[in-house]
């Protein structure tokens, strides 16, 4: 099934879209053959699946402007309530957009499933698309899921609702078993995008290749890249990105006259380390496209910016650190182990001893464990020098700290009395303030002993 | 050959092809009204008690109780199509439409019901008052009637168990009680999918009720279900060019013979009975059809046999990077040692980052790479959070479920495309 022969389809269209869209010639001809010619019945819907950045949309939306087929396609990230969905795909179809011009008077309003049928059929008569199928598509579908529970199995089985000739395609990266309402629904038929190979990637990414160059060199370039991050990351439009972001890194030598095109392996050599740098930075978006895109002009080591998260260091008053840390180590360490930490006349105790069965795991693998207000202020007190009165200062600071999102109250919200915290800081964070307070926290954490 | 023959089959091979396509199409996807397989007995209780009310006036009320895709409406249309040649019933009986989908409350009913009957408070498919006035308005019209001299209402709603869902069942109320005393003769019909729809009900509502119940429950074997499938891919008498239909239905005679046809229909039999998942499957053959190939065959079943039935968890696992698989096999083995407790991302990096150590030199990554991977996890639900409130805790210490069997996983592995061999081997056997 890899010739196209439906005899209605034209032959240069076919070759059109297949010059458009590269690697997707079986995923074209299923699509096309359900699809029919525009008088016949589709299936009523179809539910296309794939992982990110698979060319769902982008084939469906070329396929049906290539070929003029009545259509909307919808976002329902951006059209996030019922009503936005419905006023949308009729406005649309009738080729409203909310300008200042046509001052709203043909705006179509809707506010329930029921009107949107009614309307949608007085919209269809109007445009006078009675004869072909109009399609819906709905992107990102999985968002259908979490709002109004009538509007899932009502889009599945519109085509039966409307009585017209429609054709509703749900596209979305998460499999059909998660949508199944628990009463059932009409069944939609399933296409599967299947992740391009290794081989298909180069193929696309080698398109985009720069005119003054030739065609193998960003071949060889893109196929380094992929050696690097292919492991890590199959999205393509990640993959992408990246090779805009590097390409010019890796041409520098060429052009500065130094390495010939096709010393490929001298070219590997000066762009590897720079590709390994740019998975820790630009990949997680530790700096941002556009800083990475001026080192590389300016030369600069990569290493000389800071990225987001080196920039964790939070200015704190004295008592908000020493609460904080009070509320790490009562987070982290068990409360059996407080009286040998913080009394003064603990005797000795090995931790061998302390052990119990289940405790084996460190707690730093486990997570944080809430504890009561009144262990975190005897923590507290025990390690403030100084003497400090419980002031109203002081539970305002705890209270601000969970604000931060550096504590936060579990259970009940509205709990006064013997209210519980987790700390929510990580390591890095609170040895960092500790430092700031000289206190030396590793000696205190249970975990290290 | 006659020389009238020769002048019917005057098409040529791609009208006939685009005229098969018409046929087929309409009847899979459409559903249209057609005669029903194997519910003679429903059919014909159905088809009494509609004539009851609308040629007698007699109030009655029904549940049509059946699995999806077992026929329901299909046979209420039919009974409809039936009463409609009847000509007496045809300009009497009144019909309204509800379906539970689309009126999803009480007001959105009433002025559908309104709209539906054309009563004088609608001008073109406007329908004015408050939904209290609708009410009154409604139910004063429908009392003002007797047995003998109003027309007959029939009202069919679908997807009834949803009505049982609306605010203290007013309408099903009001429906049930005018079906119950001597005024205006009504039917009200229900479809539900649902076998314990009754216990939805409320007790003045249930009490009301008839109690009468239509099944529909796809008792037939497999004989008779190969029977449909030929039935269904059949073409019709009146199909214009008679030799090509006869060709076409002499094909998919010797088809219904054929073995591995008979294998994929049993297959499909077994899982599943009822027709839709039968549609869906000839859709996917017939969107074979061409020009060039202008038969069905066997091969082409097959073909849509297995797009039909692909795993799709296989088919996401299959588009993993990795490091992504990596984590999962390291979910899995979690998953045995803990024996299903749930887990957070620490305890996956842990496990990780032993195999990192002590097998494999070549998957060398950051915390926050691998966390990353973790998220794109997330968010194709192959793993799922315990509890929902995300902003409580950090996300390295949410803790999550796999969604996956670990035969999946293992299947999954075999089919992956490059995999390393010391993961595959890791997969197999954990770690110590």
């Amino acid at each position: 099934m890899t010739e196209l022969d439906y005899a209605e389809f034209p032959k240069d269209k076919i070759s059109l879209l297949k010059e458009k869209l590269i690697c997707r010639d079986s995923q074209i001809v299923t699509l096309l053959s359900l699809l029919g010619e525009p008088q016949h019945y589709s299936y009523p819907s179809i539910f296309v699946y794939g992982h990110t950045a698979t060319g769902k949309t982008y084939v469906i939306q070329t396929l049906l402007k290539t070929w003029k087929l009545p259509h909307v396609i919808v976002n329902c990230v951006e059209c996030f309530s019922s009503r936005m969905l419905f006023e949308y795909i009729l406005n649309q179809l009738q080729g409203n957009w909310l300008s200042s011009e046509n001052e709203r008077t043909s705006y179509l309003r809707c506010n329930s499933l029921n009107e949107f049928v009614l309307l949608f059929k007085q919209v269809v008569r109007e445009q006078n698309l009675l004869n072909q199928t109009v399609y819906i598509v709905l992107d990102k579908a999985e968002q259908l899921r979490e709002m109004d529970a009538n509007l899932l199995p009502g889009f599945l089985r519109f085509q039966e609702l409307a009585e017209e000739n429609v054709t509703v395609f749900f596209i979305s990266e998460i499999v059909w078993e998660k949508f199944r309402p628990n009463t059932g629904c009409f069944e939609p038929l399933t296409l599967y995008f299947p992740d391009y190979s290794k081989d298909d990637l180069l193929k696309i990414l080698s398109r985009d290749h720069p005119p003054e160059f030739s065609a193998d060199f960003y071949t060889s370039y893109i196929s380094i890249l992929l050696g690097v991050f292919y492991t890590v990351c199959r999205d393509l439009k990640e993959l992408r990105h990246l090779a805009a972001l590097n390409f010019s890194k890796f041409c520098e030598p060429v052009k500065k006259g130094n390495v010939r095109e096709e010393d490929t392996r001298r070219l590997w050599r000066n762009i590897e380390p720079h590709l390994k740098k740019a998975m820790q930075t630009v990949y997680l978006r530790e700096i941002s496209s556009s800083q990475w895109e001026r080192l590389e002009q300016e030369d600069e080591d990569s290493k000389h910016l800071k990225g987001l998260s080196a920039h964790g260091h939070v200015e704190l008053p004295y008592y908000s650190k020493f609460l904080l840390i009070a509320a790490y180590l009562s987070s982290y360490n068990p409360a059996r182990t407080d009286k040998r930490f913080f009394l003064k006349h603990h005797g000795k105790i090995k931790k061998s001893s302390f052990l119990k069965k289940h405790e084996k795991t460190s707690n730093h693998l486990l997570g944080p464990k809430p504890f009561p207000l009144d262990r975190l202020l005897a923590i507290f007190y025990s390690i403030v020098d100084s003497r400090v009165t419980p002031s109203a200062n002081v539970f305002s600071q705890i209270t601000t700290l969970v604000a931060l999102q550096l504590l936060t109250l579990v259970g009940h919200d509205d709990q006064l009395d013997g209210p519980k915290y987790k700390c929510t800081a990580s390591l890095d964070f609170i040895r960092a303030i500790a430092r700031t307070v000289n206190f030396d926290i590793v000696r205190y954490l249970y975990d290290f002993l | 050959m006659s020389k009238r023959k020769t002048k019917d089959s005057s098409l040529s091979l791609g009208e006939c092809i685009a005229e098969v396509h018409m046929t087929l199409r309409r009847r899979f996807c459409h559903h249209l009204p057609c005669k029903p397989f194997g519910v003679e007995a429903q059919y014909k209780n159905l088809l009494d008690l509609l004539k009851q009310t609308a040629v007698h006036g007699e109030s009655n009320s029904v549940l049509i109780v059946g699995p999806r895709g077992a026929g329901k409406t299909m046979l209420l249309k039919s009974v409809l199509n039936e009463l409609k040649k009847m000509k007496q019933i045809e300009e009497n009986l009144l019909q309204v439409h509800l379906n539970g989908l689309l009126q999803t409350d009480d007001k959105i009913a009433l002025k559908e019901i309104t709209r539906q009957l054309q009563l004088e408070n609608v001008v073109g498919d406007k329908v004015f008052g408050s939904s209290a006035e609708n009410l009154a308005f409604l139910l004063e019209a429908l009392k003002k009637g007797n047995r003998s001299s109003s027309r007959p209402v029939l009202f069919i709603l679908d997807e009834f168990d949803l009505f049982a869902h609306h605010k203290n069942q007013t309408l099903l109320y009001n429906l049930l009680d005018i079906a119950q005393a001597a005024q205006t003769p009504v039917a009200v019909i229900g479809l539900t999918c649902r076998l314990d729809v009754l216990e939805l009900l409320e007790k003045r509502v249930k009490s009301r009720f008839s109690h009468r119940q239509i099944h529909l429950l796809n008792a037939f074997s497999f004989r008779q279900y190969v029977e449909v499938f030929q039935q269904q891919l059949s073409l019709p008498k009146e199909f214009p060019d008679g030799r090509f239909a006869q060709e076409w239905n002499q094909n998919i005679e010797s088809l219904c013979k054929d073995k591995t046809v008979v294998d994929i229909l049993q297959k499909h039999f077994n899982s599943s009975k009822d027709f839709r998942s039968l549609h869906v499957l000839l859709m996917f053959t017939l969107s074979h059809v061409t020009v060039s190939k202008p038969s069905i065959q066997s091969m082409d079943l097959l073909d849509a046999s297995r797009q039909y039935t692909m795993d799709s968890k296989a088919n996401i696992l299959h588009g993993l990077s990795v490091l992504e698989l990596c984590l999962i096999i390291a979910m899995k083995h979690l998953n045995s040692t803990y024996e299903g407790q749930p887990f957070n991302f620490e305890m996956v990096y842990n496990e990780f980052q032993k195999f990192v150590q002590r097998k494999s030199n070549s998957m060398h990554f950051e915390k926050p790479v691998i966390l990353k991977a973790f998220e794109h996890l997330h968010q194709l639900e192959l793993i799922k959070p315990m509890e929902g409130a995300s902003v409580r805790t950090q996300k390295e210490y949410q803790l999550v479920k796999l969604l996956l069997d670990s035969s999946q996983i293992m299947d999954a592995l075999q089919k992956y495309p490059q995999c390393p061999t010391d993961v595959r081997l890791w997969a197999s056997s954990p770690l110590e």
